[in-house]
């Protein structure tokens, strides 16, 4: 008899994973630390040409580019003279799971299906759920989505219950879970009982469906402006999207296009709290993932988490649940586009971003969502004054995630706060200090820890021996 | 005695279990989280007649059994749009006077 206790089940994790990704990691390990990251994502994964040709084939991705004419003109009223750039969103909702998180689940379904196996699952409360879904349905797959929806009351939030219901219109089993990070665990138990492919946000099959999306930017940048976007704002949570947008770029040849991470400020919300899972309007896209998995990607349901947001981001900055309703509304009273809340987080970044821009700059918004029922501002705020939040006109700056939600008046209260990445480096080297339970270092370890974070290898060697880590002269 | 609700063979239900109860949650969780079960609801089609509150095996759209508690009859979906949010219509009417063409623009004061 299988030991079916939390302990017992977390202690075979390895070899669930090993079978139901079917990614040896070893291949790619480097001694106790370091693993050599472009070859797991050449080898593991497929081309980019692969990578779209098995994403035409299910109707996913060449999304259009649309140009935000009035926001670039809000952006241009409240900068100085001159400045404002040109602000272009790309309209991912019109993916047919309604997010680009159908890019991911069309390469990971494929690899299920190519590989025999007969059905596919994921651990995901977010439109990647719905993703997986579609992908299953339309390949022929069967489908299990494991979800955190309700709080210990069985009260959930109606953006999540909306994804689940998503994902139960497309075929799938849905099972249902109270907050927790043993939803992991819950995941381990179904892939041994069914023996599914584990579709994991973060194997490189989850991150090379995305890099697509980068290159489409660039090739349609390309064609309308004659020049590579010189910036691209990407919602940030569990890394996958600014590390597959940004490797699109790379290799469609817009290596000097900066990537900026934006995230929804939920600072002092605990993720796995029970009491706080209801108090927070988003539930993807905010610094209760952003944070965590840019300082240390290893703490998924994978050995070697592909998505490693450190290696590209050029800046990473906040918003406020606020100001993200605000451009939602902005974007359908101006723009006449109506689209989900969560997925405007990088155009409410981009509107404030754009003004430090010149005008002749070209700024690109890399994703919008479906929006729907339980998927829309109005069902969201009424659900947090439900849940004791208070919903206010005023600045941004009075926002208190979890307390106060304030709207703001005009354009000009929008604003970002800047997440130092810098900080965030220092956080990854504590991290793997501590995870590695290191030392000393060898100076390959060293160059890993710095490609990894994208710093000089000086400035890890500096960091590491503050952290009374022995670390070989350079 | 209230009338205890039945479901019919092959109807589409609900169940409910524990998975950990509460004392065993992971190590770590706060505190809050840790005082309370882990709980699991999956819908799927009645293997047999079952009232409310009984055990009861289903079979889930992906073709699995599972067993647990029957805790609704035909589960809907009960989320929508909400109310009227009265700052987002104060956002939409500032938005709208100040950046459409003047000339043709409502009056919306």
């Amino acid at each position: 008899m299988t030991d079916r206790s939390y302990e017992g089940v977390m202690s075979r994790k390895n070899e669930i994973i090993l079978k139901s990704v079917g990614i040896d990691y070893e291949k790619f390990s480097q001694g106790r630390m370091a693993f050599d990251y472009e070859a797991m994502m050449e080898n593991a994964a497929y081309s980019l040409d692969e990578v779209g040709e098995i994403q035409r084939a299910v109707g996913v991705g060449n999304t259009p580019l649309l140009e935000l004419k009035n926001l670039t003109q809000m952006a241009r009223d409240t900068a100085p003279r001159g400045y404002g750039a040109r602000i272009f969103v790309k309209d991912e909702a019109a993916n047919p799971s309604g997010s680009f998180k159908a890019r991911r689940a069309a390469v990971s379904v494929y690899h299920a299906k190519k590989n025999g196996f007969t059905g596919v699952l994921a651990a995901t409360s977010g439109n990647y759920g719905a993703a997986v879904a579609s992908q299953a349905a339309m390949q022929g797959l069967n489908c299990i989505i494991v979800q955190e929806v309700y709080d210990s009351k069985g009260v959930g939030q109606p953006e999540i219950v909306e994804k689940g219901r998503k994902c139960e219109a497309l075929g799938a089993e849905v099972v249902q879970l109270t907050v927790g990070p043993e939803l992991f665990y819950t995941a381990l138990l179904l892939l041994e009982e069914t023996g599914y492919f584990n579709a994991s946000l973060y194997t490189p099959f989850g991150i090379a469906g995305i890099e697509t999306l980068g290159s489409e930017i660039a090739g349609q940048v390309q064609q309308r402006c004659g020049r590579p976007p010189d910036a691209v704002v990407v919602t940030h949570a569990g890394g996958g999207n600014v590390t597959g947008t940004a490797r699109g770029l790379i290799k469609a040849g817009c290596a000097s296009t900066r990537i900026i991470g934006a995230s929804v400020d939920l600072t002092g919300l605990h993720m796995a709290s029970d009491r706080d899972f209801n108090r927070k309007s988003f539930t993807t896209g905010h610094t209760g993932f952003g944070v965590p998995f840019a300082t240390w990607p290893d703490r998924t349901d994978v050995p070697r988490n592909a998505a490693r947001p450190l290696r590209y981001l050029d800046r990473y900055v906040l918003i406020t649940q606020g100001e993200v309703f605000y451009m939602t509304e902005a974007l359908a009273q101006l723009e006449g586009i109506e689209r989900g809340p969560a997925g405007n987080t990088s155009l409410a970044a981009a509107v404030v971003i754009a003004r430090e821009m010149k005008e002749d700059e070209i700024l690109v918004v890399q994703e919008t969502e479906y929006t729907g029922a339980g998927k829309h501002p109005s069902p969201q705020l009424t659900f947090a004054v439900q849940s004791g939040v208070e919903v206010k006109l005023g600045d941004p700056a009075e926002d208190v995630p979890g307390k106060v939600i304030a709207i703001p008046r005009c354009p000009e209260q929008l604003r970002v706060r800047e997440f130092d990445l810098k900080e965030a480096g220092c956080s990854y080297l504590r991290n793997a200090v501590r995870h590695f339970r290191l030392d000393d270092v060898s100076r390959a370890e060293m160059a890993f820890l710095a490609s990894d974070i994208r710093w000089d290898v000086g400035d890890v060697r500096r960091v590491l021996t503050e952290l009374g880590v022995s670390c070989p002269n350079l | 005695m209230p009338e205890r609700k039945t479901c019919k063979i092959g109807q589409w239900v609900q169940v409910h279990r524990i998975v950990l109860e509460a004392g065993h949650r992971a190590q770590g969780v706060p505190e809050d989280t840790a005082q309370v079960p882990m709980q699991m609801w999956v819908k799927g089609f009645a293997q047999y007649e079952a009232t409310v509150g009984s055990q009861l095996t289903i079979v889930t759209a992906a073709g699995r059994r599972v067993t647990g508690e029957l805790v609704a009859i035909h589960p809907g979906y009960e989320h929508g749009f909400g109310q009227p949010v009265p700052e987002l219509l104060e956002v939409a009417r500032e938005l709208r006077q100040r950046y459409r063409n003047r000339k043709g623009a409502p009056d919306l004061d």
